[in-house]
């Protein structure tokens, strides 16, 4: 009997599969996922990986919410033990009360398990064995064969499942039948030794709707493709590769010419990361919408280009899938910790546009939108994903796209409005707005050329190292910047019922363990209002919210406090008002850490909770 | 004399072309290089290629690095948009501009030390990746805007004004150029304008990579006794192996030169080379051979120049990516814009 009760959960609970890499285990963890989904429960899944190719621990982690909080909790209260490796740390990692699912074929000491928990041996291996003579078949069935156990164990809904392999094999029958066979194996031995269901049990709800489960890196993928990128240059790089993957997957589906077969875009896998914001750049210079993906020591690699396309005056698209630095830091691991060296990207004076996405459909939105940025303000723009966004499937709104949008290309003077003798100074600010009219190269004979430069020029593009030229140009790229303050996406701010002087930002793949946490906190008596930014440089909005509260945390994913770092630079707020609350140990932030580190500063700014904590 | 502004007035007889413009029409701002400096006759044999080829200024896109060759594009074809970018890295700007608009003519303008040591890398990719484009190196040995260091051209044994000799291995980009893949190779010098001048005609008719090693003194820190790169050393050792004159259908150029063996190479658009062989024993189609010939003379200290290898069929980029006809900076969201209905499609599959 485990000394803690067994945990008793419908519809809410973690569960994690520990396996191998490279054991072909992830499509059938995915399987279990989605089977979920189907069935009306949302779900978070996350990916917790090496960097390697074969043969080191992985795990891949279910949290079952029926409430919606896509965040991720902490915790397991179930572990699918498939490795031999991890076996005593994730035994030790199940909460009291927890689940151990566990292969049998071999028996395991007593003293490794745990009294606390409960201990469901399924002799998996053998199973396999007993079936199947090829090896390859035995190692893959088998992470089938626990999904037909888990089905049993949970009260998963098996038609649904059936019904989803036989979407996946859709086309390759061949291999459904096995499949089936499979899940159908591990399910009729469970059903008949093991005690079914056990505490942790699913049931159909009602709560998914129309959303969809999808990975950030096809969401921006996706974006660029509808944004309107026809070039791609990109160098591969955990954990950005599958972003250009994606958008080389959907421009072969979506942007090839049915007449000629020929394609309506370009990628090319540069040499390495210069060469990839170098073409980027002659691209855009040259009228094209282009991009490329990368991650944080691809940002370090970068600078020189970006600071060119800030002083020239090149749109530029960035994506950034942030991983934990510095150096080559945890690659697989995620963090939000590029937000300096991209908003102030190279050397000399320099500030640049972010946007900061919450999930995949908002990284489709961002991603779409970034290419008419940078044609308006002439400017590089960074998206800034993580790889929790960017490698694991979110539930999330579906993605929508308005017809009668047209692309903003900026502010191009065309041929007839060069032949009309109309004025065209490169660097010219007609507008008051900062932003200067260009022309594409090639567009008339003998009006709009210039030369682009690096170096410092006049208004006219003329090279000159006169001072007042100079700060007269450097004045007009902030005003620039200040023009993109309304252009960039707004914060998003969500006020409590009552008043207070406590305030929370936070901003990317925070957001759904901020939307827990305030629950969490609420629950506790502590009432805060929140702002999501979404966007650097910061709205006005921002300031006034920093107005509005006595004090306010700053909530990341990175050891410095860089977006407070950043408000106070460009917002010139007393920095004691801004209380920063930081995880960046790799794994994605949780409610329960932020409800916890908020919770201890209002107990340590002596604020008595408004009403008594409901014990 | 670069504090004299440029006259603009020129004589009214001033010979025209095909489109009616005088050679001033395809010059740039004045040279603000050193007086006698290599460069600036590399610049007029370009001047002189664009208006007898009578290209239109604007249909080119000269794009540079950093150094002094690369400052160069601002003093020919004014009318045509340039871009002096990051030292090093013209060759993924150009890339990147080239995959943009196919349609116009890349002219990449280089150096020593921003092609073969900084940009090295650069460099060969992009050779490798068959852009179409002419890549044109000013190459003098030596770092002038810094005043006089070697580049990883500097021969090895060759001495820098101050006396310093040289001990690294050079690179001869024109041998990586061949080695890599380049359609049409050629050498050529600063100071021999009748070779020059059609080697950047036939560049620009070559509908590939191509590239052009110009080897062009530096007055200033590089053309001293001991140096292997000044003006009296390369005239010394200049083994050209073929004299090139290009004849397109829209201005047939008499051939005049004296009598010999006359080689006409038709390029894949129409436009004819016609080689005067110097060296009976040399064919510019034979890939292995150029490179065999180019280290034997290297061997000798002497300097191979000519067009040096020619595919007749080159493919690019575009041709290798499969990319629509239309320039894709011309598409728009009709084209490029899957639209709603089969974002639905999408979604619904993805639940």
């Amino acid at each position: 009997m485990p000394s803690a009760s067994p945990i008793s959960s419908v519809n809410d609970f973690v569960i994690r599969f520990a396996n191998v890499n490279g054991s072909g285990s992830a499509s059938a963890n995915e399987l279990f996922a989605r089977a979920i989904l189907r069935m009306g429960v949302p779900v978070s899944p996350r990916n917790i990986f090496p960097s390697n190719i074969q043969g080191l621990p992985t795990w891949y982690e279910v949290r079952v919410t029926e409430a919606g909080h896509l965040g991720a909790r902490g915790g397991i209260d179930m572990m699918v033990a498939m490795n031999p490796q991890t076996f005593d740390r994730d035994v030790a990692s199940i909460e009291p009360g927890g689940y151990l699912l566990y292969d049998s074929t071999k028996p395991i000491p007593m003293a490794r398990f745990r009294e606390d928990i409960t201990v469901i041996g399924v002799p998996l291996t053998a199973i396999c064995n007993r079936t199947y003579t090829d090896p390859r078949q035995r190692q893959l069935f088998k992470n089938i064969i626990y999904i037909g156990v888990l089905s049993a164990l949970l009260e998963m809904d098996v038609p649904g499942i059936e019904k989803l392999l036989g979407e996946q094999y859709k086309g390759k029958e061949k291999l459904l039948q096995p499949n089936v066979h499979a899940l159908h194996l591990g399910r009729d031995w469970a059903l008949e030794n093991l005690k079914c269901p056990i505490g942790l049990r699913l049931k159909p709800a009602n709560a998914v709707g129309d959303r969809i489960f999808m990975e950030g890196n096809a969401a921006a993928a996706l974006g660029a493709v509808y944004g309107g990128a026809t070039v791609c240059a990109w160098y591969p790089i955990t954990p950005s590769s599958s972003l250009a993957e994606a958008f080389t997957r959907y421009c072969s589906r979506l942007r090839v010419d049915a007449d000629s077969k020929k394609s309506k875009y370009a990628i090319v896998q540069a040499e390495d990361e210069l060469a990839s914001i170098g073409l980027v750049i002659g691209a855009a210079w040259n009228g094209a919408r282009a991009f490329t993906a990368t991650s944080g020591p691809g940002i370090s690699l970068m600078q020189e280009f970006v600071g060119l396309a800030y002083f020239a005056e090149i749109p530029a698209v960035i994506f950034d899938v942030q991983r934990a630095g510095p150096s080559t830091g945890m690659p697989t691991r995620t963090q939000q910790a590029d937000l300096l060296s991209a908003a102030y990207a190279s050397h000399g004076d320099t500030k640049h546009i972010l946007l900061l996405p919450e999930d995949p459909t908002e990284t489709f939105e961002f991603a779409a939108d970034a290419f008419d940025l940078a044609d308006r303000l002439q400017t590089p723009v960074f998206v800034m994903l993580d790889l929790d966004i960017g490698m694991n499937h979110r539930l999330c709104r579906p993605l929508a796209w308005d017809d009668q949008r047209k692309y903003d290309r900026g502010k191009v003077m065309a041929a007839p409005d060069l032949e009309t003798g109309k004025e065209f100074g490169r660097y010219l600010d007609v507008d008051g707005d900062g932003i200067p009219f260009r022309t594409y190269p090639g567009t008339h004979p003998s009006k709009g050329s210039f030369f682009t430069r690096g170096t410092s020029r006049d208004r006219y593009a003329r090279y000159t190292e006169e001072g007042g030229a100079y700060a007269d140009n450097m004045q007009r790229l902030l005003r620039k910047f200040d023009t993109a303050k309304d252009l960039v996406p707004r914060p998003l701010q969500a006020n409590a019922d009552k008043p207070t002087k406590f305030g929370v930002i936070y901003y990317g793949s925070t957001s759904p363990a901020m939307d827990e946490a305030i629950h969490l906190l609420s629950a506790k008596g502590h009432v805060l209002d929140r702002m999501r930014v979404r966007a650097f440089p910061f709205h006005s909005s921002v300031t006034s919210f920093l107005a509005d509260h006595d004090f306010v945390f700053v909530v990341e994913q990175n050891r410095d406090a860089q977006l407070r770092t950043m408000i106070v630079n460009e917002c010139g707020v007393d920095p004691v008002r801004l209380v920063p609350i930081l995880h960046y140990d790799g794994t994605p932030i949780t409610a329960r850490f932020i409800s916890q580190s908020i919770g201890e500063h209002l107990t340590a700014l002596n604020v008595a909770p408004l009403r008594k904590v409901v014990s | 004399m670069t504090y004299i502004a440029k006259p603009k007035f020129h004589h009214p007889g001033l010979p025209t072309n095909e489109l009616g413009y005088t050679h001033r029409d395809y010059e740039g701002k004045i040279s603000t290089l050193c007086a006698g400096c290599g460069h600036d006759s590399i610049t007029a044999s370009i001047i002189e290629a664009c208006f007898e080829l009578s290209i239109e200024p604007h249909r080119v896109a000269k794009i540079s690095g950093i150094g002094c060759s690369s400052k160069t594009p601002d003093y020919f074809l004014g009318n045509s948009h340039g871009f002096n970018s990051v030292h090093g890295r013209m060759p993924s700007v150009l890339t990147g501009a080239n995959l943009a608009n196919r349609e116009l003519i890349y002219l990449g303008v280089s150096g020593d030390g921003d092609s073969a040591s900084i940009g090295f890398g650069q460099f060969a990719h992009a050779i490798r990746r068959a852009v179409n484009m002419v890549y044109i190196v000013e190459n003098n040995g030596v770092y002038g805007l810094t005043k006089g260091q070697f580049s990883a051209t500097a021969d090895r044994g060759s001495k820098s004004k101050r006396g310093v000799v040289n001990t690294d291995s050079s690179i001869d980009l024109v041998a990586i150029a061949l080695q890599l893949g380049a359609t049409y190779v050629a050498r050529s010098f600063s100071g021999d304008k009748r070779q020059l001048v059609p080697l950047i005609k036939g560049a620009i008719e070559h509908q590939g990579a191509a590239f052009l090693d110009v080897i062009s003194p530096c007055v200033a820190f590089n053309n001293h006794v001991g140096s292997t790169k000044s003006f009296d050393y390369v005239r010394e050792h200049n083994e050209a192996v073929n004299r090139l004159d290009v004849i397109t259908g829209r201005a047939p150029i008499k051939i005049d030169y004296e009598p010999g063996k006359v080689e006409v190479v038709e390029q894949h658009d129409g436009t004819k080379l016609a080689l005067r062989k110097l060296k009976d024993e040399y064919d510019p189609h034979d890939r292995l051979a150029a490179m065999n010939f180019l280290q034997q003379h290297a061997a000798k200290g002497q300097v191979v120049t000519g067009l040096l290898y020619v595919d007749t069929e080159p493919e690019d980029l575009h041709a290798h990516l499969n990319t629509v006809e239309a320039p894709l900076n011309t598409l728009s969201e009709r084209e490029l814009c899957p639209g709603a209905g089969v974002l639905e499609k999408i979604n619904a599959g993805l639940r």
